[in-house]
């Protein structure tokens, strides 16, 4: 659909090495905003719009650029890896997939340790799970292992790894080069997956009077037995949060965004409630707290190689936002 | 004071969704405080200043040692949360029933048989998959709640609506049931010290906070915001004092509890002292509180900013977190004698140096 | 390695000061989480000559301050932990005394343990269990539980009223002594081998110029949340953060991905937690001087006052150096004494070696 999406999702980077996507980012980013900056932690941080004056909401969104992915713990001279998750890998659907390693991207392959054998018996926890690097030098304990995957299209829908949460930082990037009546800072945040913590020194800095979390989120709409929530569904909009494990979504905020949603024909929906965390966790506790909420749009198969989305549903978040911006972000009380 | 425990607990106030609640207490402190208002994230913050010749003599800058402030009244944060745990509707089915999430520390086997209701009056009863009564422990995505629906259109619940415990508040003696004494019991008790102190040399903030129950996220911003020279929560604790209970000490109807640790936080010993002085002094019973689970809004506040001097203290409650809580009201009555006599800046004053003294 | 020994040798060690005896002391004093009074008087008394100001905070951490040579007072905060991780006393029943953790205990290594009960005077204790010879074979196989065990010091229960009350706290009662070759045994090596690191650092910068602030900081309640090292975090708010912890040394029946080799050197964390930049600073000046390093690769919470560290206030670059000991959170843990010198080298080495200039620090990808 878009050049920058696919750059996005085929770039590699987990938590702590976000420097590829970083790179992406501010090279889309430079022609539309005032100021770029990198802060000590990594978070790519984009300012522009009017300077902060009275009547005036300094709005921050954020996406993270960190994707869910694994870490080289020890190498053996046969080129078997030993390695942790960096964010939460279901160890169930690593077996028999190719990643990459390091900086050189090294092929690997997941294999079972011995006991696998016994595969299907039992889940084999992700610490008996070994790379099979066929021999390949060069990798060293510390280097990061992301899924190999492709960025195309699945008849209607979009396929790629990593869609948690580049297509957040797609969706942030093409609502920067706009303008808006209001401050606008675009926080592209690092270590989401690992406990939202470039969020919470991203906030701490630049003190939001209102904040949006853009996300990709879990789809849950395979058939089920039971008549109970898909968390959110493909092709049916952006869906908003207003309560996961990390916050509660700022009620001013929901209203805003259905009420804005409502009044251009945008469709939404509701997140089930309860389910997964988002930066907003982070940011509406920073310093004296911050009204803020999660938008995200809904994907298939997340955490895994191959997550699939609806292109409607991305541009209908990227339009609930401009509308939502170009009120200055601006609810009634 | 047992109307003021029944108004609190009588009153709508899920964790997320504390208006009603915080508008309740607002109404019983007009004219107690010198100042009322509510903080971005809805804790409601009631400021008494400091009466007669005292004065707050301490500097603004947070990162200033505590130690200087000795013989002064100090800036001191009191925090009562007023959220309590509830269900959230997370989905409506084509029948009209309804899957739920907790909101807080909700144990799911203290849910069948109980009866909660909503914002809106709307009531639900527990429903489990199968079977209306469970063989073993049972799990949330079990259940479902029914209000009283025939289809999804005619449901008059959506979802991320919450409900709270049904049972309404009782008593025998000077025994107090109710589903929700955690936390209203120290809502009540703080709003009836504001009351009862008439002199402090202290610039009182009673925060009556949000967002205990799912990780004192009111407490948090709060904390940050007002930057205390010391923070005492008012909360409830558990009791030792029930068949084959876990080993505790603590009881109901031997005093209030100062705290000494909990599972995020140990006391500062100087502030611990300060409570402890006090009631010796003021004949107040009093017990020593060492709980292995759960803690409170000071956990927050202690590690805000460069740090803050933190206690608590307790009100015993057996049954936290069920639709059944029972307290007693001699240790209510006791805990507002000690707070008051704490704060009145009579007797001992807190020696912030505890932790500092020994270099 | 010639290099070393002249440092060693440089500057003046007062008597009683060897790196085991020291590490002796701190090891056998106590201080449990949240009442740290003893160990943080013990560490001042070594810390007050080597810093130019020395300060407790509103939570009891323990800040050493010196000086910089430049202009510039960039602040470097080191941080090591005080406390250990002990027990509680919830109740008395009878004779007896009921605890609870303080911090992540093992109950498996508690029966049968001596512990001082710090009550209003210490008293010697220890952790009391059924015998085997009353137990069901079933029982037998089961391991103690909290519910299980008792406190007894040997007193009636009028006595014990008296002298121990709710609330009291408890350490662990074991006198620390030399190991095999090179190597010391005892109590609370986590974290207070990493105090004689910090003690030992400042020791070697006494005769060395170093261009930044160093703010050393003996930190409290870092087993029960890293508490101390927020707070402490957010007041000195340093440009860059140093955080000084043990981790796990390869034993039999470890995973061997997840420990490190004794005797060669101090562990340099890697992962996000830790500023890459940073680290590759400390890489380079170990290999400069030639100091014996390993990696130790950290995929998420490394467990130490660094994660606290990094997210104050609008961030901090944190590195992380450990020394790997055995048997953690038991109360026979063991370290070789070389690697307590070596890490002490390399930190102090590090610090001179921080340049005035915080751009190499950037997080720039271009």
């Amino acid at each position: 659909m878009n050049d920058l999406l696919e750059k996005l999702s085929n770039a590699r980077g987990i938590a702590g090495q976000e420097g590829e996507v970083r790179a992406i980012l501010r090279e889309a980013l430079t022609p539309h905003v005032d100021e770029l900056t990198v802060d000590s932690i990594g978070n790519l941080i984009a300012r522009k719009g009017p300077s902060h004056g009275p009547g005036q909401n300094r709005v921050l969104l954020a996406a993270h650029m960190d994707e869910v992915g694994g870490l080289v713990m020890r190498g053996n001279a046969d080129g078997v890896l030993k390695f942790r998750s960096v964010g939460g890998l279901d160890p169930r659907i690593l077996p028999g997939k190719r990643v990459r390693i390091g900086a050189e991207a090294v092929p690997g392959v997941v294999l079972r340790a011995p006991h696998g054998a016994r595969a299907g018996k039992r889940v084999i926890p992700l610490a008996d799970l070994l790379i099979d690097t066929g021999g390949a030098g060069g990798i060293e304990p510390g280097d990061m292992i992301t899924f190999e995957s492709s960025f195309e299209q699945f008849g209607r829908l979009l396929k790629g790894k990593a869609f948690d949460d580049r297509v957040g930082c797609y969706i942030l990037a093409q609502l920067l080069e706009g303008r808006y009546p209001c401050e606008l800072v675009g926080a592209f945040t690092v270590q989401e997956e690992i406990g939202l913590r470039g969020a919470r020194v991203a906030a701490y800095a630049v003190e939001p009077d209102v904040a949006f979390a853009l996300e990709g989120t879990v789809a849950d709409d395979l058939p089920r037995k039971k008549d109970v929530s898909p968390t959110t569904e493909l092709g049916k909009g952006p869906a908003i949060s207003v309560m996961d494990r990390s916050a509660y979504a700022d009620r001013h905020l929901v209203r805003l965004l259905t009420q804005t949603a409502a009044a251009h024909d945008i469709p939404y929906q509701i997140k089930q409630p309860g389910v997964g965390g988002t930066d907003v966790g982070a940011i509406h506790l920073a310093r004296e707290g911050a009204p803020s909420v999660a938008v995200a749009v809904p994907c298939r198969y997340i955490h895994t190689p191959a997550a699939l989305m609806d292109p409607a549903d991305v541009e209908h978040t990227i339009e609930l936002m401009r509308q939502v911006l170009a009120n200055g972000a601006k609810s009634e009380e | 004071m047992k109307e003021l425990i029944q108004a609190f607990c009588d009153v709508f106030g899920p964790s997320g969704q504390e208006e009603r609640i915080r508008e309740a207490i607002g109404e019983q402190l007009a004219g107690v405080v010198d100042e009322l208002r509510a903080d971005r994230l809805g804790n409601l913050i009631a400021i008494k200043r400091p009466t007669g010749n005292g004065s707050v003599g301490r500097s603004r800058s947070p990162s200033v040692e505590h130690s200087d402030c000795g013989r002064f009244g100090k800036r001191v944060m009191l925090a009562a949360h007023m959220d309590e745990i509830g269900v959230m509707v997370t989905h409506v089915d084509a029948q009209g029933f309804c899957r739920f999430t907790t909101v807080g520390g909700v144990l799911p086997n203290a849910l069948i048989g109980s009866r909660v209701h909503f914002a809106n009056g709307v009531e639900g009863a527990f429903g489990l998959e199968g079977a209306p009564l469970p063989r073993n422990a049972v799990i949330a995505d079990k259940m479902f709640l029914d209000v009283g629906a025939t289809a999804k259109e005619d449901a008059q619940v959506q979802v991320g609506d919450t409900a709270v415990f049904r049972s309404g508040f009782g008593a025998v003696g000077d025994r107090l049931f109710a589903p929700n004494l955690d936390n209203r019991i120290g809502c009540a008790v703080l709003v009836q010290t504001l009351r009862e102190l008439a002199n402090t040399p202290h610039e009182i903030h009673a925060v009556f906070t949000v967002q205990e129950e799912v990780g004192a996220r009111g407490a948090t911003t709060a904390g940050y915001g007002l930057a205390p020279d010391i923070i005492l929560a008012i909360d409830v604790t558990a009791t030792g004092d029930f068949p084959q209970a876990t080993p505790m000490e603590v009881a109901l109807g031997n005093g209030p509890a100062i705290k000494v640790m909990d599972r995020y936080m140990i006391a500062h010993p100087g502030v611990r002292r300060w409570l402890v002085n006090t009631a010796q002094v003021y004949d107040v019973p009093y017990q020593m509180e060492v709980l292995e689970f759960g803690s409170t809004d000071a956990a927050a506040v202690q590690i805000s900013r460069a740090g803050v001097p933190a206690g608590a203290v307790s009100i015993p409650c057996r049954y936290i977190h069920t639709p059944s809580q029972v307290i007693d009201y001699n240790d209510v009555r006791n805990a507002v004698r000690l707070l008051v006599n704490a704060l009145s800046g009579t007797g001992d004053s807190a020696d912030l140096t505890a932790w500092s003294a020994d270099k | 390695m010639r290099v070393a020994c002249r440092i060693v040798t440089s500057y003046c060690r007062p008597p009683g000061t060897d790196i085991f005896s020291l590490l002796q002391e701190l090891s056998e004093t106590p201080g449990v989480s949240g009442q740290e009074e003893r160990i943080r008087a013990a560490v001042s008394g070594h810390l007050a000559p080597l810093v130019d100001a020395l300060r407790v905070d509103a939570l009891g951490n323990l800040i050493g301050s010196k000086r910089g040579a430049s202009p510039a007072h960039n602040r470097v905060m080191l941080a090591a932990h005080m406390d250990e991780i002990g027990l509680i006393v919830t109740r008395l029943e009878r004779s007896f005394l009921r605890f609870a953790p303080v911090g992540g205990v093992d109950m498996g290594t508690l029966p049968a343990q001596e512990v001082t009960v710090h009550g209003s005077s210490d008293l010697p204790g220890l952790i009391a269990s059924r015998p085997p010879h009353v137990l069901s074979a079933e029982e037998r196989q089961k391991p103690f539980a909290q519910a299980d065990l008792f406190i007894d010091v040997g007193l009636t229960a009028a006595e014990l009223a008296e002298s121990v009350a709710v609330g009291d706290f408890v350490s662990i009662r074991r006198p620390a002594s030399r190991l095999g070759k090179g190597q010391a045994s005892g109590k609370a090596l986590d974290n207070r081998v990493s105090i004689v690191v910090l003690l030992e650092a400042l020791r070697i910068l006494q005769s060395r110029t170093h261009a930044w602030d160093i703010y050393a900081v003996v930190t409290v309640q870092e087993e029960i949340g890293l508490r101390g090292a927020t707070t402490a975090s957010f007041q000195i708010a340093p440009a860059v953060g140093i955080a000084l912890d043990v981790t796990f040394a390869e034993q039999p029946g470890a995973p061997a991905e997840e420990s490190l080799p004794m005797d060669s050197g101090p562990a340099i964390g890697l992962g996000p937690n830790l500023h890459p930049k940073l680290r590759a600073l400390l890489v380079s000046t170990a290999e400069r001087h030639e100091i014996p390093f390993t990696s130790e690769v950290l995929p998420g919470h490394s467990g130490a006052d660094a994660w606290a560290m990094q997210v104050s206030r609008s961030g901090i670059p944190t590195a992380l150096l450990s020394v790997p000991i055995r048997n953690m959170h038991t109360p026979a843990e063991s370290v070789v004494l070389q690697d307590i010198e070596r890490a002490a080298r390399l930190l102090a080495e590090a610090i001179s070696d921080l340049p005035d200039d915080l751009s190499v620090l950037a997080l720039d990808d271009h």
